[in-house]
């Protein structure tokens, strides 16, 4: 048996002694007799190495691709060394949410500063602490505005599917009614979300960039939101919002996004990030943990808590959110990648992955029987017809190591990032000229 | 101390990436935003600096005791971390072709099987992130279940007063009325008042067990019977599953349902305030419901499926992966036996520190308590004006987490300890020690209490004002 538990066998008698029972079982007399100890049919616990062995031959049977073209909501940027050096501190690792505020401000503090860079990136005046992942954000964003009077949520056909997936799912759980607002020619279709649009709708969300990669006519969408009453929600990629215009530039309402491109690996599709910022209208309806500034008795600045009256621990069934642990870690990863970035460095993150993007495009389309499925102009995701099935080509693409862009609908979703090399992206207009060629 | 914004300086920078090696394209302006965001300008000394800085004013597990009432704060394994940060799982895509991930969804079958047989149930998803979140899906499937078999008028769930406030929370999410039954002053479920509640309207029933008191429920088979024939359906927070791993199983209870929160009972970190895995386990009956892409084994090869009837998605992909990689090496190092032993000795550690303190204060509950315990000292603050929080408090100023304060609601000046099983029994004597001595200190000096803590960083923080001025980013000079 592998075991973590300190207390010796003498000492486990003395403890025993103490409490005044003589077994570890007496312990359970509460826990009726027909279902106590029952036989898990498990195997016995094992040794570290074992474990370590164990674990480590799982981990390499997935196979980790020498150059990905693949986006589609997890992206794989480059994440500084700094980044897991400060994000693996025991002490940030094993705290739990900073409930006592006087040990904790290491936390607090971060946190806040995290609050201010989201706030920065988006343009918005508050932000929480974070939720789950993007998709949850975005669900989270929709409750906020729903109320008694507007409660249907539109959401946009051109949106990441499992986003819209989760929205619906939230939606359907609080009996509230979620439309899909067509896509045409790969964007939000400007005349249906018109027509759609009613006075009992509470909001409408869009993605920025789309899922198709495309840059969407944000600013012309949120009046025609505005002008039906609603609130607007723009879900934004990090990287692309460094360079584009910010939600506030646009009118959004509230501002989310997956955070994972600021630092996280990819694994597997989590841990990841939901950031949610808005404007000063609506931060009191922000779910989950929020820190703010504030001072002790002796006049010393720091940071709690707060605005605690929102949440399930206060207000239980008339919270805003059930939401009670979130992502802190992945929030303290997404600033530490920021702060080792800069602006000048987030800025260039995004013009590389755009310059690539453009470059991988012009190559691909270059090629006999290839050409972007959409015409508006995209961030560092774009989606190509093929000449052949996509399955085939990449297929090809797998053979020499290549994770190709994503199969969709309308052809292949391609993307890069920071970390595709020149030199990977010839191979790989190589490697699908040939493959088309055949 | 400093924020990061404070330290930076115009012009400084890290180098972190190559200049542009293909045709620099630029992005049309029309398309970009006014001025670039206001982010702090470092060197990598400044923000290692930084950040070494924060972590000296943080407690975690590794800092010291931290019997955080109902959070379960054992120690994290070094182990888990190593092997979640293994590059075969960090560096996988989710959106990789199946047979190219095998591992990854090794992890999670292997995870689900283990599981399934701690916790009794058939069938396993990985999609919540947390237990709240866990709440949330397994409310989904009740919500599912009913309306399915064409039984849409149960729309209350039924949630004791002594419950966790995410759970009256998470029903309302779900579009549930919450009937709030009152406990008895142990915190158990009144079988009477259950008995009243229930109904042709009842979804079903969401119940902690051990309870928040640290109780385990004696009737718990009662309960779950009398829910059940009212056409009901029984959740299980697995919050305080810690206290009867290997020891009882929630689906041998009666529980059709449970969330289990991999980042208190299965060792991972809780990272100071996640992220965490609220894993949802369910009987068959609730398996059509599941969120999709779950992963079946099909001979030898694993894939993803969805569920006939998916409720759908709860987030994005499979769920916080790296955290059931770590669940799943703990599960592995203790295996049957450890688990059980480690619940037992959880049990033992509480009981414990309980026989210790008894002699100092009163306790909520008399008799044996499960893995944790409530102090009660209404007594002592109409004796001294010493509360609750002051005593927690004071905690601080000897390096100790103070207990989770002022929960359960239906206890007084309440601190809630849970020790857990990875403290050892000198740890447990010097906690009993300090606690005596500022309970103690209460009677001689309530103005010292009053004041505590005063070797932190800061003193206590001034809530009302920051609740009455949100002040909740930095701002900048223009």
């Amino acid at each position: 048996m592998g075991s973590y538990v300190p207390s010796t066998a003498e000492q486990r008698q003395e403890m025993l002694r103490t409490v005044g029972v003589s077994s570890l079982e007496d312990l359970y007399t509460d826990v009726p007799a027909s279902i106590r100890m029952p036989d898990l049919q498990l195997e016995n616990g094992q040794s570290e190495l074992e474990v370590s062995a164990a674990i480590q031959k799982m981990a390499e049977k997935n196979h980790l691709f020498g150059s990905v073209f693949r986006g589609a909501g997890a992206y794989n940027h480059y994440i500084p060394a700094i980044v897991r050096r400060v994000t693996s501190k025991e002490e940030f690792l094993t705290a739990y949410t900073p409930y006592q505020a006087e040990i904790s401000q290491g936390i607090l503090q971060s946190i806040f500063e995290y609050q201010t860079m989201i706030c920065e990136l988006t343009g918005m005046d508050a932000s929480n602490a974070s939720v789950y992942d993007g998709a949850c954000a975005a669900a989270e964003a929709a409750a906020m505005c729903r109320d008694r009077k507007r409660s249907r949520v539109l959401i946009s056909a051109a949106t990441h599917p499992m986003v819209i997936q989760t929205i619906l799912t939230y939606c359907e759980g609080a009996d509230a009614e979620a439309v899909l607002v067509p896509a045409k020619d790969g964007a939000t279709d400007l005349e249906s979300l018109r027509e759609l649009l009613c006075n009992t709708d509470a909001c409408f969300y869009m993605q920025q960039p789309n899922f198709n990669g495309l840059i969407e006519d944000a600013e012309a969408l949120g009046e025609l939101v505005h002008a039906a009453g609603a609130k607007f929600i723009m879900g934004v990629n990090p990287i692309a919002a460094a360079v584009l215009k910010t939600p506030r530039e646009c009118g959004a309402d509230i501002a989310v996004g997956e955070g994972q491109p600021l630092g996280m690996p990819l694994s597997f599709g989590g841990p990841y990030l939901g950031f949610m910022a808005c404007t000063k209208e609506l931060f009191r309806k922000l779910p989950g943990r929020i820190v703010g500034e504030t001072a002790d008795a002796a006049g010393r600045r720091c940071y709690v808590l707060t605005l605690q009256a929102r949440e399930q621990h206060i207000r239980r069934e008339k919270a805003s959110s059930n939401i009670c642990s979130n992502e802190a870690l992945c929030a303290m990863t997404a600033s530490v990648y920021m702060a080792a970035m800069g602006p000048a460095g987030m800025q260039k993150t995004a013009a590389l992955c755009y310059s690539k993007a453009h470059y991988l495009a012009e190559q691909i389309c270059a090629l006999p029987g290839f050409s972007l499925t959409y015409a508006a102009d995209f961030f560092h995701e774009f989606v190509t017809k093929t000449p052949v099935p996509a399955e085939a080509l990449l297929t090809v693409l797998e053979e020499n190591d290549i994770l190709g862009g994503l199969p969709v609908e309308n052809g292949i979703l391609w993307c890069t990032t920071e970390k595709n090399t020149k030199e990977q992206i010839d191979q790989l207009v190589a490697l699908l000229k040939e493959a088309a060629s055949v | 101390m400093k924020l990061i914004f404070e330290k930076s300086v115009p012009g400084r920078a890290c180098t972190l990436l190559p200049d542009c090696d293909v045709p620099m394209a630029a992005i049309p302006e029309t398309f970009v935003r006014k001025a670039p965001p206001h982010l702090p300008e470092l060197s990598e000394t400044d923000i290692s600096r930084h950040y070494t800085e924060l972590a000296k004013c943080v407690h975690g597990v590794n800092d010291g005791f931290y019997p955080l009432g109902s959070c379960t704060m054992k120690y994290n394994p070094a182990l888990n971390e190593e092997m979640a940060g293994l590059a075969g799982f960090t560096g996988v895509h989710p959106l990789q072709p199946e047979h190219t991930v095998q591992g990854s969804l090794e992890v999670l079958a292997k995870a689900e099987e283990i599981l399934c047989k701690v916790t009794g149930m058939d069938t396993m998803t990985f999609q919540p992130a947390a237990g709240a979140h866990g709440e949330l899906t397994g409310l989904l499937l009740i919500k599912a279940y009913h309306r399915a078999r064409g039984d849409a008028q149960r729309t209350k769930i039924i949630v004791p007063d002594s419950a966790h406030g995410t759970n009256p929370a998470s029903a309302s999410m779900t579009g549930f009325t919450v009937v709030n039954i009152p406990s008895g002053a142990d915190g158990c479920v009144d079988l009477e008042k259950l008995r009243a509640a229930v109904g042709p309207d009842t979804a079903g029933l969401m119940l902690t067990n051990p309870n928040t008191l640290g109780l385990f429920d004696k009737n718990i088979l009662e309960i779950t019977r009398i829910v059940h024939e009212a056409g009901g359906l029984n959740y299980y927070d697995g919050a305080n599953l810690n206290a009867v791993m290997g020891v009882a199983r929630p689906g041998d209870m009666g529980f059709d349902v449970v969330h289990l929160n991999l980042h208190k009972t299965f060792s991972t970190p809780h990272g100071g305030g996640g992220p965490g895995s609220g894993a949802v386990g369910a009987k068959s009956l609730l398996a059509p419901f599941l969120p999709n892409r779950h992963v079946k084994c099909q001979g030898d090869f694993y894939a993803f499926e969805d569920a006939p009837q998916t409720i759908g998605s709860v987030k994005a992909f499979y769920g916080n992966f790296l955290v059931v990689v770590r669940a799943l090496c703990y599960m592995l190092v203790l295996g049957e036996d450890g688990m059980r032993d480690a619940s037992q000795m959880a049990v033992l550690n509480a009981n414990y520190l309980k026989k210790l303190l008894e002699p100092h204060c009163e306790v909520a509950n008399e008799g044996i308590c499960m893995h944790e315990f409530v102090l009660t000292l209404e007594k002592l603050k109409k004796e001294t004006g010493v509360s609750a929080m002051d005593v927690a408090k004071s905690m601080l100023d000897y390096g100790m987490h103070p207990p989770t304060m002022y929960f359960p609601l239906i206890v007084h000046e309440a601190l809630m300890l849970e020790p857990t099983e990875t403290e050892s029994k000198e740890t447990l004597d010097w906690a009993a020690g300090v606690i005596a001595e500022i309970l103690e200190k209460a009677h001689t000096e309530p103005e010292a209490l009053h004041n505590a803590p005063v070797t932190t960083p800061v003193g206590r923080p001034d809530e009302v004002a920051a609740a009455r001025n949100p002040k909740l980013r930095a701002v900048f000079d223009a």
